[in-house]
């Protein structure tokens, strides 16, 4: 009679068993992580959450400054500072993600080698944790949206802003995946690291975040909107300011793009999650 | 009799390491390296004077375990630094994944491999506890439904909403081990826990362990060094070395066979001609110890009371006028209960010189001492200067029956004379 066993280890596991399931039977810890985070982020600080959006406004201030008076680029008709805004604020999320997330295995090198749970529930709640930071910041954006309306700009929020949450997701996801490749990969090759902070910051201009996608060619437009963060940054500004344009097309690629990237990324995490400990 | 329910089964179990080093490198160099070995040059980043390793020279820190635990049993596991304990233990709690074999286990399965892992300091007694539960493997749930018996357990009411950075680290320890304590999983593996927190407090632990384990029929793997709660623990024991299983049963047996392993070499004479020596040495080699041997033994087992007499042969190049002799004792534990001196050995004259000694070990508590052996000077400054130091002397054991156990890992190994009661 064969028994039933709860849980069986062996050197190999099969690429694509993924253990997606295991995932939820930790959610408490997930909870639990996304809460550490937020609360010790912020114990023995003065302002607290405050400082979510310093970040985000110090940046629209500088760009409008440097940007939009210095090099005088177009912003499709929007003030300036809601233009750069309405970029800075979904380009930080996903920045902050893949930045979080690709220090995964390094940062919990201690606590991975010496308990099990599921690997990913670190990087997945890094991620939703910056959610609660991105959320601050886009009330901020909200708010500042609503003063220039009132004071009469040319701005109007459209169906797309519906698709806020989506794209949020889709950050989401697209930031894991980039992180959690490079959190594999920095076990072995620590340099990495140093790339990625560097990386994004080049990244941010491929992307329309100070810039508009329509003052492009459309040679160089169809190049920029291949990267899977502009339609996501085009889509977001068009849907609560009503200008610039709506890459749906792209946006398809876009996806597409992430699924891959984080399936991909979830495989090789997987692999290397498990002789990890042997080579950090 | 009645086939009892197996916890887990571990079958030909192996786990391999690459010898050299692994990982920590950049990219840069990997790639420089690569160009190198397609141009036939030299590696540009192979260390001077390394060894290096032959791509598949490996290392089997686990061979071939084979294992079965019973649902209820208390194993211990016990072996010499080395022998594949702790590779064993991260392999069965998933940390790590086995080179070749199997495992299968019934029923949920935590393991402590450290205390308090992941603890927070900036977050409370409280929410520390919910964390730490959580990583174990705990639900929030199971959590909310024990924490009034964890805070109990640990001892810290009154501080259970204190950031834990403001804990002392036995408050730290003591909240930890009541989270571990209070796992709903039926499996518990844990390594060398118990070796922390004041003694009370370990007791405490010990009782709780046993306790669940005969009132819960939980299964307990337990790993340490400490002979004394193993006993106290464990109903069944195994011995690893060098990766292998070399015993399976009683534990009184296994402690047994464990202390021979760890005594090494138990034979009267020692050679320390080649024994492990201080690096630098005044007069490059003048004075060389070259034996030690205890005489009219057959092994180096002493009782208490007894003298031991100790032949020591010291080759000089040169003579000595005033050559002292220094023997530091090392117990099982790496500490060093006290240091010999003797300042009248005597002239060395040129060539082989024989000592002859008699040691008093009465002071000494049961157990294995290790020595350090040193031949040294001193002029009228007091300033030492020393011209052999053997760091891997002879071996000797102290056995003497007593109306009580020696808690060497608590109580030091010098056992002070006893109290006289005068009233």
């Amino acid at each position: 009679m064969e028994k039933k066993w709860t849980t069986i280890i062996e050197p190999k596991r099969k690429l694509l068993d993924l253990r997606l399931d295991e995932l939820w039977q930790y959610k408490d810890l997930i909870f639990l992580f996304v809460k550490r985070d937020f609360v010790t982020k912020y114990k023995q600080t003065v302002l607290g959450p405050i400082w979510f959006i310093v970040q985000p406004l110090l940046t629209t201030l500088m760009q409008t400054l440097v940007f939009g008076n210095i090099a005088g680029l177009p912003t499709d008709g929007l003030p300036q500072f809601l233009f750069y805004m309405a970029g800075n604020v979904p380009w930080l999320y996903f920045s902050t993600c893949l930045t979080t997330t690709s220090n995964t295995f390094v940062l919990n090198s201690s606590v991975f080698g010496k308990v099990y749970f599921p690997r990913l529930v670190s990087p997945i709640a890094t991620v939703i944790s910056s959610v609660l930071n991105f959320f601050v910041q886009f009330v901020m954006f909200l708010i500042f949206v609503v003063i220039f309306m009132i004071q009469g700009a040319s701005i109007q929020i459209t169906w797309v802003a519906a698709l806020t949450p989506l794209l949020l997701v889709q950050m989401a996801m697209l930031g894991m995946g980039f992180g959690i490749i490079i959190s594999s990969m920095t076990t072995k090759y620590r340099d990495l690291q140093v790339l990625v902070s560097f990386g994004v910051s080049l990244w941010m201009y491929a992307t329309p975040v100070i810039y508009s996608a329509s003052s492009l060619s459309d040679a160089v437009y169809g190049i920029i909107m291949l990267n899977p963060m502009s339609p996501i940054i085009e889509l977001m500004r068009y849907g609560w300011l009503g200008s610039g344009t709506t890459p749906f097309m792209y946006w398809g690629i876009s996806w597409i793009i992430t699924i891959v990237v984080l399936f991909l990324g979830i495989i090789y995490f997987n692999k290397v999650e498990r002789t990890f400990m042997d080579t950090v | 009799m009645k086939e009892r329910d197996i916890a887990i089964q571990i079958t030909d179990l192996k786990k391999q390491y690459r010898l050299g080093v692994i990982g920590g490198r950049t990219l840069q160099a990997d790639i420089q390296s690569f160009f190198a070995k397609v141009r036939k040059r030299e590696d540009p980043n192979k260390k001077l004077g390394q060894k290096t390793y032959a791509k598949n020279e490996t290392f089997l820190a686990l061979n071939d375990i084979n294992l079965t635990v019973y649902k209820g049993e208390r194993l211990g596991i016990i072996g010499h630094n080395g022998a594949g304990k702790s590779t064993l233990l991260k392999v069965l709690s998933r940390v790590t994944a086995p080179t070749e074999g199997r495992i299968c286990i019934d029923g949920r399965i935590s393991s402590i491999l450290e205390v308090g892992t992941g603890f927070n300091p900036e977050l409370t007694g409280r929410e520390n506890i919910y964390l730490n539960g959580a990583i174990l493997g705990m639900t929030r749930a199971e959590v909310d439904s024990k924490i009034k018996e964890i805070i109990e357990f640990s001892e810290c009411e009154k501080f259970i909403d204190t950031p834990a950075k403001r804990y002392s680290s036995g408050m730290f320890v003591k909240l930890a081990f009541a989270v571990a304590a209070h796992l709903d999983s039926e499996i518990l593996v844990m390594d060398e826990v118990l070796a922390v927190g004041d003694m009370k407090f370990q007791q405490k632990c010990l009782g709780k362990m046993s306790d669940v384990s005969s009132t819960e029929g939980k299964t307990v793997l337990y790993v340490s060094h400490n002979m004394s709660t193993i006993r106290q623990l464990c109903e069944r024991c195994i011995v690893l070395d060098h990766g292998k299983k070399i015993f399976d049963g009683d534990v009184e047996e296994a402690i047994a066979l464990y202390s021979d392993i760890k005594r090494g070499n138990m034979l009267p004479k020692t050679d320390l001609k080649n024994a492990k020596r201080k690096s630098f040495q005044l007069g490059s080699r003048q004075v060389l110890l070259c034996s030690a041997e205890f005489l009219d033994k057959e092994e180096n087992i002493f009782t208490r009371d007894e003298k031991a007499k100790l032949r020591l042969t010291v080759e000089s190049q040169t003579e000595m006028k005033h050559p002292c002799l220094r023997i530091t004792l090392k117990d099982m534990y790496e500490r060093r209960p006290g240091t010999m001196v003797c300042t009248d050995l005597g002239p060395f004259r040129k060539g082989e010189n024989t000592i002859d000694l008699e040691l008093d070990l009465h002071e000494l508590s049961n157990g294995i001492y290790g020595t350090n052996i040193s031949i040294f000077d001193y002029n009228e400054y007091g300033t030492v200067s020393s011209f052999d130091e053997v760091r891997e002397g002879f071996y000797f054991e102290i056995n003497q029956e007593s109306d009580f156990i020696w808690n060497q890992l608590n109580w030091g190994s010098m056992q002070l004379a006893r109290p006289r009661v005068i009233r």
